[in-house]
């Protein structure tokens, strides 16, 4: 029998599973989860020749590094990195095939924060609900990966891609977020909304896969008192009492009790995945579709 | 009934209403119109007084029929009413029953009486915010939340009674405990609880009780 197995030799700082998550189950309160830069996590299993809904890893700026227990074709790719095969540095974002009993060295990112490790056939956990992807709110699928955790993998389906290497954005040095104002707009002062498009705000370290945390000016309320809990999606800014914006990540709660002064456009937050702590936040208004 | 319809970003509609009643029966006339094809949607959600529509293909057209929907109140609930054995020894029970103003086994006697409907779920999986108790038993939350609540434990916020799927920080009050088990991702369906879902609580014996 085969044992298409990736054994974890260094788990890194936070390593998950993650695929495309599980939406529609947001009424029984159990979050989308999924790769947050979900770009990335596409082409590094297109250059494996896995479909686009398999599961990766997600790394978090210092990489991880895995033994293959059997040969396997691999790519690494979203924030860019060292990437080394028993020590000799091999390409990122291409695929590279690891031989049985050899030690794939994902490095610290270079720049961005997440990175996105592929094997051919996919890394086959249970799904739960639908979903392969580690949430991190709820506490929903497999636990991150720790030292000795022994990540087995699918069969491969196709190919691997024919490419050298995959063009990738480099990660934000300025994050720029587009965003459409309200639901809950009204609830806060002319100038809270003034300030929140015309000031720069700075990626906390207190961010992660629920939400990017941001420091800057405290946004003002204008409507006192509590909101009723209400429907949260994906890029809400939600402003809780401290009055410095929140944009909700993959895992974010699917309601909340704070008001959201704006929503992030979709395709802003894969860049929002890899702005570091310190890298400036612009948010701007667009209207409309 | 009056709507005030909000975008959200590019896909998805908050739908306010009045009241609680109000945002049940727009959630199940929601969920009528998905299910005969009429309504294109990733997500329904409701929760205390509004509806989210998440992931709509057209939110422009979807907010102007809304504006002139003529939604019914809640159809009553088919189907049979989830029990839930509960024992009521919960830490809070004297301070709900001072707010109460009731003797702390009348508290029991109160809260098994009522039937529950889960008005919306949130804050973990399987965790309903259920309405059914009258309006003069609702409780504030604990001045300072625990930081661990045990898996089972029934409490009460506000008007809503819920209960903790699993083991987390809480700040609602705890009456009582139960061994049902709210969610879980093996079985089918995944949660007991869903919006709509009626409830009873039943008292159960704990150890020389009856």
């Amino acid at each position: 029998m085969t044992d298409r197995a990736l054994v974890v030799v260094r788990a890194g700082a936070l390593t998950t599973v993650q695929d495309r998550g599980r939406p529609g189950h947001a009424h029984l309160g159990v979050p989308r989860s999924g790769a947050l830069d979900g770009p990335a996590a596409a082409l590094v299993n297109r250059l494996v020749g896995n479909s686009a809904d398999a599961a990766v890893l997600e790394t978090t700026l210092d990489g991880c590094a895995l033994a293959a227990r059997s040969d396997v074709t691999v790519a690494v790719g979203g924030a860019p990195c060292r990437v080394t095969v028993d020590g000799r540095p091999v390409a990122w974002c291409a695929p590279v095939r690891v031989p049985a009993g050899a030690v794939l060295d994902v490095g610290p990112a270079l720049s961005g924060v997440r990175g996105y490790v592929a094997a051919a056939g996919g890394i086959a956990v249970e799904p739960v609900l639908g979903s392969r992807s580690t949430d991190l709110l709820s506490g929903l699928g497999p636990a991150p990966l720790t030292n000795g955790t022994v990540v087995h993998l699918g069969r491969e389906l196709a190919p691997y891609a024919r490419v050298d290497v995959g063009p990738q954005p480099a990660p934000p040095a300025e994050l720029v977020l587009r965003v459409t104002p309200g639901p809950r707009a009204d609830w806060f002062t002319p100038e809270a909304l003034r300030a929140l498009t015309t000031r720069t705000f700075r990626v906390s370290s207190a961010s992660n896969r629920i939400g990017l945390r941001t420091e800057g000016p405290a946004l003002e309320r204008a409507v006192e008192g509590e909101l009723a809990s209400e429907g949260m999606v994906l890029g809400a800014v939600q402003v809780p009492p401290a009055g410095r914006p929140v944009v909700f990540l993959a895992d974010h709660p699917t309601t909340g009790g704070y008001p959201v002064i704006a929503v992030v456009r979709a395709t802003d937050l894969p860049a929002a995945a890899q702005a570091r702590p310190g890298t400036p936040v612009r948010f701007v208004t667009v209207r409309g579709r | 009934m009056s709507m005030r319809v909000l975008p959200v970003g590019e896909d998805a509609l908050l739908v306010e209403v009045a009241s609680g009643e109000q945002a049940e029966a727009l959630h199940a006339e929601l969920v009528r119109r998905r299910a005969a094809g009429l309504l294109r949607v990733r997500e329904i959600v409701p929760a205390a007084r509004t509806v989210l529509l998440d992931g709509l293909a057209d939110p422009g057209r979807v907010a102007s029929e809304l504006a002139v929907a003529d939604v019914p109140p809640a159809p009553p609930r088919e189907g049979d009413v989830v029990e839930i054995p509960t024992r009521y020894d919960g830490p809070d029970l004297a301070e709900v029953a001072a707010h109460w103003g009731v003797r702390e086994q009348d508290v029991a006697r109160i809260h098994a009486a009522a039937e529950f409907r889960v008005a919306f779920c949130g804050f973990a999986p399987g965790f309903g915010y259920l309405t059914g108790l009258a309006a003069r038993y609702d409780v504030p939350r604990r001045a300072t939340p625990r930081t661990a609540v045990p898996a089972g434990s029934v409490a009460l916020a506000g008007p809503y009674t819920g209960v903790y799927p699993r083991s987390s920080p809480g700040g609602w009050q705890l009456i009582g405990r139960t061994d049902a088990v709210l969610f879980d991702p093996a079985r089918e369906p995944a949660a007991l609880l869903s919006p709509g879902t009626r409830v009873r609580f039943v008292p159960a014996g704990t150890a020389g009780t009856a």
